[in-house]
């Protein structure tokens, strides 16, 4: 058994690692958004889904006028997912604009926003399915294939008791990007006076307007950054694994969803580590799930696996890996 | 007493402020002028912190004006007041906890684009609150009440406001600490910055205030010269007893 585990190990690294960071990218948009405004907001896996199908519209159009054939394709794909994220980002500063703020404005109980964004992922995922089947007939989307040139790692003729391993370009190009946007928000967050701005809100939203801090700019810029990001993963979403659906945001959603919640909520390095570990978690399960139950399970448990584990650390640490403790103000 | 004709720098015009349905503020009347010390006194939940808190925007009169330097300001938002040159040290400090006290102070300048200007400011908080500067790179939750209390003034100093409101910057503080704090804020008006200063400590209040109001369940009961309250039978009786 041991051996099973350990010949697949490089594979599972490389599968783990690319389903990982696209849960950390879209993590950090749930992380974000409760860590200011205390809001689940379940639309965003829908966001995610919503950048994907734009990440495709917008490749087709550019295969249409021949640009797919005439460019680099590394090119073609900087377009298709800067396009994406700006129309994502947007989309999510809308969604704030009309269904949240006049919720904060009224005081709303925390509940009513929950609720509210659960309509949105609906209108989001009914809209997208709508305009798909209307213009190609079904809401099933097969991606242009691109970067799909598989690479051979020989790790069996270094290490001896593992298995080779094989990965597509698109898997370089997803940690590429993904790590680009890690890194970058981190040091946007950590360094910048608008990140600065955006922890002070989070922190004590009434003082920070005391600060000549425009609260509800902040929130913006928030939505912003957080639909962008998830936007954009939507797109390397749809290039790694080629067929998106108006469905993928919800279970992704959720899975990303949880990982904030295992790096505590609200903290954006733990959103980071918590989706790696779940991805990984996830890909360890489905190689090994069936040999280590002796057959019993098969690949297509590995979700129970993953979340048993899950359920496990947040018995031990219910605020998450990275979470602080909550102390009540009295 | 109360002289609405004049221009004051800030006048405060008969407002009604809630909370949700609850009255908290009934026809408050005040004002302001440049260098003054004024100071608001009352009892716990007899409108002071509201009364702050609708000069400074966070909560907005049902009724009457707010008037700074000639600008209506009673509908404007927070940011938009502080803007102006409005600062309040609000109650209980509010620190943000894990910012650094860098961080701290120099959101206090979030309107300023001048990273040397900030620097300078800084180093002026400094020349009052010496302490702050061997905390630095602290997080602003792990300092004493005290220290917390520094680093909210300084904060509030960041912005060179025109007007300083202090929303009881001696609760739950030492006396040797209160004494230095108000030493600071004597020490702070003496170079020019008017300030509005609300407390329930009472007597040393009106000790350094050129004027000051009584405020009970939501109306300036009375007011007069610091001196003159502090002999002021019914406020003897009530506060400095």
């Amino acid at each position: 058994m041991l051996a099973h585990i350990l010949q697949n190990l490089p594979q599972v690294l490389i599968d783990g690692l690319t389903l990982g960071v696209v849960y950390a990218v879209v993590a950090i948009g749930y992380t974000m958004v409760y860590g200011i405004l205390e809001l689940i907001n379940f639309a965003h896996g829908d966001v995610f889904m919503t950048g994907a199908f734009i990440g495709a519209i917008v490749l087709f159009l550019l295969m249409g006028m021949g640009f797919l054939s005439a460019m680099p394709a590394l090119i073609v794909f900087l377009i298709v997912i800067v396009i994406a994220a700006i129309a994502t980002g947007m989309l999510g500063v809308g969604i704030e604009r009309v269904a949240y703020r006049p919720l904060r404005r009224k005081n709303a109980p925390k509940l009513i926003a929950l609720i509210t964004s659960i309509g949105i992922s609906f209108v989001l995922e009914d809209a997208v399915r709508f305009i798909a089947e209307l213009k190609t007939g079904n809401y099933i989307v097969t991606a242009p294939s691109m970067f799909n040139h598989k690479f051979n790692v020989d790790v069996h003729s270094v290490i001896p008791f593992f298995n080779n391993a094989t990965f597509q370009a698109s898997f370089l190009l997803v940690l590429i990007v993904t790590v680009v946007m890690l890194v970058s928000l981190d040091l946007f967050v950590n360094k910048t006076k608008w990140g600065m701005a955006m922890r002070a809100v989070a922190q004590d939203r009434d003082t920070a307007s005391l600060m000549t801090i425009n609260v509800n700019r902040v929130i913006s810029v928030t939505f912003f950054i957080g639909s962008a990001l998830g936007g954009a993963t939507g797109v390397l979403f749809m290039i790694q694994y080629g067929t998106i659906d108006p469905y993928i945001g919800f279970i992704l959603g959720i899975k990303a969803f949880t990982a904030a919640v295992l790096g505590g909520i609200g903290n954006i390095r733990g959103a980071m580590f918590g989706g790696v570990m779940l991805g990984l978690l996830e890909m360890f399960a489905a190689a090994n799930l069936s040999v280590i139950t002796h057959g019993a399970m098969g690949a297509e448990y590995k979700d129970v696996f993953a979340f048993i584990i899950l359920i496990l650390v947040l018995i031990f640490k219910p605020e998450g890996l990275f979470g602080k403790a909550v102390v009540e103000k009295v | 007493m109360t002289d609405t004709t004049a221009n004051h720098f800030l006048e405060v015009n008969k407002i009604d402020s809630f909370y949700s349905q609850i009255q908290a503020l009934d026809g408050i009347d005040l004002f302001i002028d440049k260098g003054e010390i004024v100071t608001l006194i009352g009892s716990n939940g007899a409108g002071k912190s509201t009364t702050l808190k609708s000069i400074s925007g966070q909560v907005r009169p049902k009724k009457g004006s707010i008037i700074f330097e000639g600008k209506e300001i009673t509908k404007n938002q927070a940011h938009q007041t502080a803007l102006l040159g409005i600062a309040q040290v609000p109650e209980g400090r509010r620190i943000f906890p894990r910012l650094s006290v860098r961080e701290n102070l120099q959101i206090g300048a979030f309107s300023v684009k001048d990273k040397n200007v900030i620097a300078e400011r800084i180093e002026r908080v400094f020349t009052y609150f010496p302490r702050l500067k061997e905390r630095l790179n602290q997080k602003g939750g792990t300092m004493s009440g005290g220290e917390q209390q520094m680093l909210a003034i300084g904060r509030a100093l960041m912005m060179k406001p025109k007007l300083l409101m202090l929303d009881e910057p001696s609760m739950g503080l030492a006396p040797i600490i209160v004494e230095q704090i108000f030493d600071i804020i004597k020490e702070m008006n003496k170079e020019g910055m008017t300030i509005l200063l609300v407390e329930q400590n009472a007597y040393q209040a009106l000790q350094i205030a050129d004027r000051g109001y009584v405020i009970q369940t939501g109306q300036i009961v009375l007011n007069g010269k610091g001196g003159e309250l502090m002999k002021n039978e019914q406020v003897r009786e009530a506060y400095l007893a």
